[in-house]
């Protein structure tokens, strides 16, 4: 399993690069490894807006439906439409196919999250 | 949970292991999709050991199966495998099995893991002749599927009895694969051609191994319960639990063709012949999404307006590239011409009738 050192994680998988105001958001290594192969990705719409916690978007696998959930509160300013057409870019690279980009709202959430080594001791004990 | 004889092979070749009704079983190795492929194009071997086997014998044994089931067994040729649901009174399904006729009053009917011990008490509740005894072997089975075109010719280089002699849907009793005695059936859930192996549990992982050694230059891989799936749904096999249940007979599932109503006194079979005569019980259908959106077992199916039923089994078929599913619907909307939507996180989006088996070769 892959973790990046300078990301930070939320519990439900899901990874965040900060810069500045604005969070990309994707999901882990570990979570692409337990979906098993990616055949759908259900994005939100450019505008939305969310608190931390709602759903973001929805990644299926050949084998089920997962909700991805929103880190941290803020409005969807971008999202990554590749995967609509390569939602097995998630299996490859992980950290590089982000899903979408939240501008934040209060940037002090962050501060909520788990850094790398924190994320993994989490996956050991929930594995 | 429950362990096959093959659990640590499993664990060994990187299998995921899962909950799949009390048994830790791998639901893939190297990924659903690629084992997917490996079975229609080459070969896959399955660790299908959690089946149960019942064996039946005794003078009567051949009578009360017949009325256990609802298919035809009594004219049924030595060597020849038949496939039956098992209704309750209601007309609901107990369980969807095969039926081995080993020998003129011995029987052995192979059975849906998750309901062993719900068969075998429906089947003792049953049996009021006392020569008829009912014996549960699965913990002295092990049971292997080797399926894809390349199974045959991988097979028999463990063999010396020529494989062409068996047939679809027969089997032989006895023969040696790999120096073991076992049991080989050409049968199979993948739609693909196969066989299906019974050999004694201690047997099961010397044969695995030698089976993977030996058709590895054929391109045969372990597969596992995710890849069975996604096999059986794309040639629209039923599935306990989702086609078939309690709650749906085996007409509503389509599967008239394994049920003789014109058979006498077998249990459900009042239902059934009600129900073939109103001609009013529900249908499955194949529908295929016309928006973005991959169906799953349980949302609800709408035709038109109305709600006409729900999504037995769904998903993104691999061979096909398409997202599909299973539908039981009232008959009114199965055979109406309005719009299909399946309903997915709130939002209803549309699909079109297609024909079942999805796939065919």
């Amino acid at each position: 399993m892959k973790v990046i050192e300078d990301l930070k994680y939320a519990k439900g998988h899901e990874w965040v690069k900060v810069e500045g105001n604005r969070a990309y958001i994707g999901i882990t290594d570990f979570a692409q490894d337990e979906l098993g192969d990616i055949v759908f990705v259900e994005l939100p719409d450019v505008g939305t807006n969310l608190d931390a916690d709602d759903i973001l978007g929805t990644i299926e696998s050949v084998k089920a439906a997962s909700d991805i959930y929103a880190p941290v509160s803020g409005t969807i300013v971008e999202v990554n439409s590749e995967l609509e057409e390569s939602p097995e870019l998630i299996n490859e690279d992980p950290y590089e196919a982000w899903v979408a980009v939240i501008e934040m709202a209060d940037g002090s959430e962050v501060a909520n999250l788990m850094d790398g080594a924190e994320y993994e001791k989490f996956c050991k004990e929930e594995a | 949970m429950k362990r096959t004889p093959l659990y640590e092979s499993h664990i060994a070749l990187g299998g995921k292991i899962i909950d799949f009704g009390g048994w830790a079983l791998p639901v893939q190795y190297t990924g659903i999709i690629n084992e997917h492929r490996a079975v229609r194009t080459a070969a896959g071997l399955f660790d299908v050991s959690h089946m149960g086997e019942i064996l039946i014998e005794g003078n009567g044994a051949g009578e009360y199966i017949q009325k256990m089931i609802t298919n035809d067994i009594l004219k049924v040729a030595m060597g020849r495998a038949v496939y039956s649901p098992m209704c309750y009174e209601n007309g609901g399904t107990v369980d969807d099995l095969l039926i081995y006729k080993l020998e003129e009053k011995k029987y052995l009917l192979v059975v849906n893991a998750a309901n062993i011990e719900k068969d075998l008490d429906w089947l003792k509740d049953h049996c009021e002749d006392n020569n008829v005894s009912i014996t549960d072997l699965s913990h002295k089975y092990g049971l292997l599927a080797i399926q894809g075109p390349a199974s045959q010719e991988i097979l028999q280089r463990l063999s010396a009895t020529s494989l062409d002699d068996i047939r679809f849907f027969r089997f032989l009793t006895d023969i040696e694969i790999g120096g073991v005695k076992a049991i080989v059936s050409r049968t199979g859930y993948t739609g693909e051609d196969g066989f299906e192996i019974y050999i004694p549990a201690d047997k099961a992982i010397g044969l695995w191994d030698r089976l993977l050694d030996i058709g590895a230059d054929k391109g045969l891989i372990p597969a596992g319960l995710g890849a069975r799936d996604t096999l059986r749904f794309e040639v629209a096999l039923p599935l306990y639990g989702h086609e078939l249940s309690p709650e749906i007979s085996p007409l509503e599932a389509g599967l008239d063709r394994f049920v003789k109503l014109h058979k006498a006194g077998f249990v459900g079979r009042d239902s059934l012949l009600k129900q073939a005569e109103s001609g009013s019980y529900r249908r499955l259908i194949g529908l295929e999404m016309v928006d973005r959106g991959i169906p799953r077992a349980g949302y609800k199916v709408f035709a038109g307006d109305r709600e006409a039923g729900f999504i037995t089994s769904g998903g993104m078929a691999p061979t096909l590239g398409k997202n599909l599913g299973l539908a039981l619907i009232d008959k009114e909307s199965a055979q109406g011409s309005e719009e299909f939507f399946v309903q997915m996180r709130g939002k209803l989006l549309r699909a079109k009738i297609v024909d079942t088996p999805f796939y065919v070769k």
